[in-house]
């Protein structure tokens, strides 16, 4: 498709939704699917049929809308009025929820109030159509912009150019490293090479975190055109999802939106009729932590066992079939097309001095509403932990925030009012991670915690080198006896001494970042190791000769 | 087409040497007589960067590289015997003793092993480390060889020889983190794999007591292990 094409395409499909003033949109990510949400879409239909309401009306099946722990949720759309978000909603409110749209009041019960710091805080750029668009409607993407900023490209940049827009944005890598994106396309567009692949990384094995779920539930096309803006930028002709089996959902959306978008000429050959061509596959991977490690998800496309390699070389150097290589994280990429369309200049003034845009968390654990939010870079723990995620329940205090996930550490409230960016993240022994944010309240037990990721590193270790295959098992029975309280202070030291020579001396990210719960936990919270260690009169461990 | 290749300086724990960007750290060390422990390496077969005896320190690079994966560079500062690096080298060789049964005084391979060999170069006199005494299988229903799984360190080496040299592919590593372990064919005896083809190279690098040739008493077993530096350079000039 032409931009022209694209344009009319948008502008018809906006016209028809106009007919219909009453729009239902109803949550169809895996949270709320999980809670029958597609039995309230079926009943919501059969009720509308029933009634033959007065004014045309319509169900829509969307992604996300970020409050999972209140779903399933539905929304009513009128013209000219403002929407109105129903929680927890069953198949007996159908009938209900539609007789209200003509009665144009209300199901007061099941309101649930938008204007709460949850919605009003969040500033979206990677969710901006997740909860708002069919995620199987190629038309309903069109619509709001969608295959616009791959369309700019095309007629109107050179790939220097739009490389020089992502690097002026200051986007940095949303898998975990915050690696600057315009700096590793600049290495990829570099290497020559006949043949250069883009992957987007959608592995996301940290546990509790769904954020690459949602948006790839949600707004599949957002990824296609972010990689295949990559590509264009870059050089590479061919794409490569590399997806986990056990989002279903996900890869059937995206299966899809590759079929609904090949067929319309936005990938393939001869895009939009220029010389780009660029197709992509999509790649299951069995669920294991470390294939999300750039160099075993290599491997594993590859179709050997996911090991990882030491690097140097760079995928961007010689990464699948030894070909330059760009991998890039899910919300790396869905951040791509705003940045094209609206210019780096733009993107950049969000956020903070290092750290540009927004963040994707994935709230969870001891706090009142658990789900999905995007903030900008720069908001406070404070404001994430009590404005938006409303608090801990049941009157307890807070006492910790994880975040990072099995790579990253858990801070105390004396870090709440830090602003949440990659850097000040790190100082303070913790990382951004992917997005994965749980909090604690004062019943958690913090060496518990490090000896959940501990174990967590323990059992997905590949096993290829030696300190993380057999320093996470030591570590982790340390972290055992010290937890049922039979450590002792030579266990805490020697557990420190593994936790550095681990860190130092590790292949990959996995084994290099395992520690990490085990430090932070130490730094903030040391009392609670030496309250378990005690004056345990257990027999130090002794050192056990070499059997030489 | 055989370009000349680029030649580069780099300095290695002091002194300047020259190199080109296709050797290793590991390799300009070694021609240099410059020490660097190394035990999942090998020549003449790949490299596989797992033990990580062999990091080193490179100037302005946070992270410990390991020599033998990492490519000279122009103006590279490497240092290889750092007191921290003394360290972590022998920390790893005390996971490694407490990883499995290492029992040198019934060891076929007594005195001619190289992780035994490693411990003594690297200073190591006690394993702080608690042992965990795993049960693991012992292999002999070959007719010649014997696999000990008690005494493996996961080098590959075997794999590697089999895969890139003799072209059997016969063995392979299962299983991850701690229950990782090398095994013949689909999991089945090696006795009865059906790719070997019991020319015994698996043996000769196996660098500790791990595959061994049957028949030998405690501390006999010496492995041979020049034919691989003589088969590769062979191969390389009859390609
Ligand atoms: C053990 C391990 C697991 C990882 N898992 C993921 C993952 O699930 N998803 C992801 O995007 N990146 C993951 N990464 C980071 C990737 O290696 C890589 O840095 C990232 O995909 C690069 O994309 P970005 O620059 O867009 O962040 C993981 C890294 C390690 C070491
Ligand atoms: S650090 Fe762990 S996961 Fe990574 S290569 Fe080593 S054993 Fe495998
Ligand atoms: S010899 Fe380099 S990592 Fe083993």
């Amino acid at each position: 498709m032409t931009p022209e094409e694209l344009h009319d395409v948008g502008q018809k499909h906006r016209e028809q939704d106009a007919k219909t003033p009453h729009h239902v949109r109803v949550c169809m990510a895996a949270g709320c699917m999980s809670q029958k949400s597609d039995e309230i879409k079926k009943t919501l239909e059969k009720a509308i049929k029933e009634k033959g309401a007065s004014d045309p009306c319509k169900v829509k099946c969307v992604g996300c809308m970020g409050l999972c722990s209140a779903g399933p949720l539905v929304r009513v759309d009128t013209e000219g009025q403002d929407s109105v978000m129903y929680q927890n909603v069953t198949v007996d409110d159908s009938s209900e929820i539609v007789q209200s749209i003509s009665d144009g009041k209300p199901v007061e019960r099941l309101v649930c109030d938008t204007n709460v710091p949850f919605f009003a805080k969040q500033q979206k750029i990677v969710l901006e159509n997740v909860g708002e668009i069919d995620p199987d409607s190629l038309e309903d993407y069109i619509s709001v912009g969608g295959y616009s900023a791959l369309g700019k490209a095309l007629a109107e940049m050179s790939p220097a150019e739009v490389r020089s827009e992502v690097e002026a944005s200051g986007l940095r890598g949303r898998g975990g490293a915050g690696f600057p994106t315009g700096l590793k396309w600049g290495m990829m567009a570099r290497n020559e090479s006949e043949t250069k692949y883009i992957i987007c990384n959608a592995d996301e094995g940290d546990p509790g975190a769904f954020m690459d779920r949602a948006v790839l539930e949600s707004d599949p096309h957002r990824i296609l055109e972010g990689m295949a803006l990559a590509a264009y930028a870059t050089g590479a002709n061919h794409g490569y999802v590399y997806i986990r089996a056990e989002y279903p959902l996900a890869i059937k959306r995206l299966k899809n939106a590759i079929r609904l978008a090949a067929r319309a000429g936005l990938l393939g050959h001869h895009i939009s009729g220029t010389r780009f061509s660029f197709q992509i596959e999509i790649r299951l991977g069995a669920g294991a932590f470390v294939c999300g490690e750039e160099t075993a998800l290599i491997a594993s496309i590859e179709g050997k066992r996911g090991q990882p390699k030491p690097r140097p070389p760079f995928p961007a150097q010689s990464g699948l079939w030894g070909k330059p290589t760009c991998i890039n994280n899910v919300e790396t990429l869905a951040n791509i097309a705003p940045i094209v369309n609206k210019g780096g200049a733009w993107f950049a003034s969000i956020g903070t001095e290092k750290s540009k845009g927004t963040k994707v968390f994935a709230l969870a654990g001891k706090i009142n509403n658990t789900g999905l939010i995007e903030v900008p870079m720069g908001i406070t723990l404070r404001e994430i932990v009590f404005d938006i995620g409303g608090g801990i329940p049941d009157g307890l205090s807070f006492k910790a925030v994880q975040t990072g996930g099995p790579s990253g550490g858990c801070l105390p409230d004396r870090h709440l009012d830090m602003a949440v960016d990659y850097d000040n993240l790190r100082d303070a022994g913790s990382i951004m991670g992917s997005g994965g944010m749980i909090i604690m309240d004062e019943e958690s037990n913090m060496v518990d915690v490090a000896r959940f990721f501990m174990e967590f590193c323990m059992s997905e270790s590949c096993g290829k080198c030696i300190p993380c295959r057999v320093g996470t098992y030591q570590m982790h029975n340390l972290l055992d006896r010290i937890a049922e309280g039979q450590g002792t202070h030579e266990d805490l030291a020697l557990l420190e001494e593994l936790c550095i020579t681990v860190a130092c001396t590790s292949l990959c990210g996995l084994g290099q970042t395992a520690p990490n719960p085990v430090l932070s936990t130490l730094r903030y919270f040391r009392n609670e190791y030496l309250d378990l260690i005690g004056e345990q009169h257990i027999p130090a461990f002794v050192g056990q000769e070499a059997s030489q | 087409m055989s370009t000349q290749p680029h030649i580069i300086t780099l300095t290695i724990d002091g002194r300047e040497l020259s190199a080109t960007v296709d050797d290793s750290i590991l390799t300009i060390a070694r021609q240099h007589k410059i020490d660097i422990p190394t035990l999942c390496f090998l020549e003449g077969l790949s490299t596989w960067g797992a033990c990580r005896l062999c990091l080193v320190e490179i100037e302005g690079t946070p992270k410990l590289l390991s020599a033998c994966t990492t490519k000279c560079v122009e103006n590279m500062v490497v240092k290889t015997d750092t007191e921290r690096l003394k360290q972590h080298r022998k920390m790893i060789i005390e996971l490694l003793f407490a990883e499995r049964n290492h029992i040198c005084s019934v060891c076929v391979s007594n005195g001619a092993c190289e992780l035994q060999s490693l411990a003594q170069e690297c200073g190591v006199d006690h394993v702080s480390v608690p042992y965990r005494y795993p049960s693991l299988q012992l292999d002999s229903s070959h007719d010649l060889f014997r696999l000990d799984n008690n005494r493996c360190i996961l080098c590959t080496r075997c794999v590697r020889v089999c895969d890139e040299i003799e072209g059997a592919h016969t063995w392979d590593v299962a299983g991850r983190g701690i229950d990782a372990h090398v095994l013949t064919d689909l999991n089945t005896l090696w006795g009865d794999s059906e790719s070997c083809t019991s020319c015994g190279k698996c043996v000769q690098v196996c660098p500790t007591g791990a595959l061994v040739q049957k028949g030998t008493a405690v501390a006999e077993m010496h492995k041979q292990r020049e034919f691989l530096p003589y088969l590769t350079k062979m191969r390389r000039n009859h390609p």
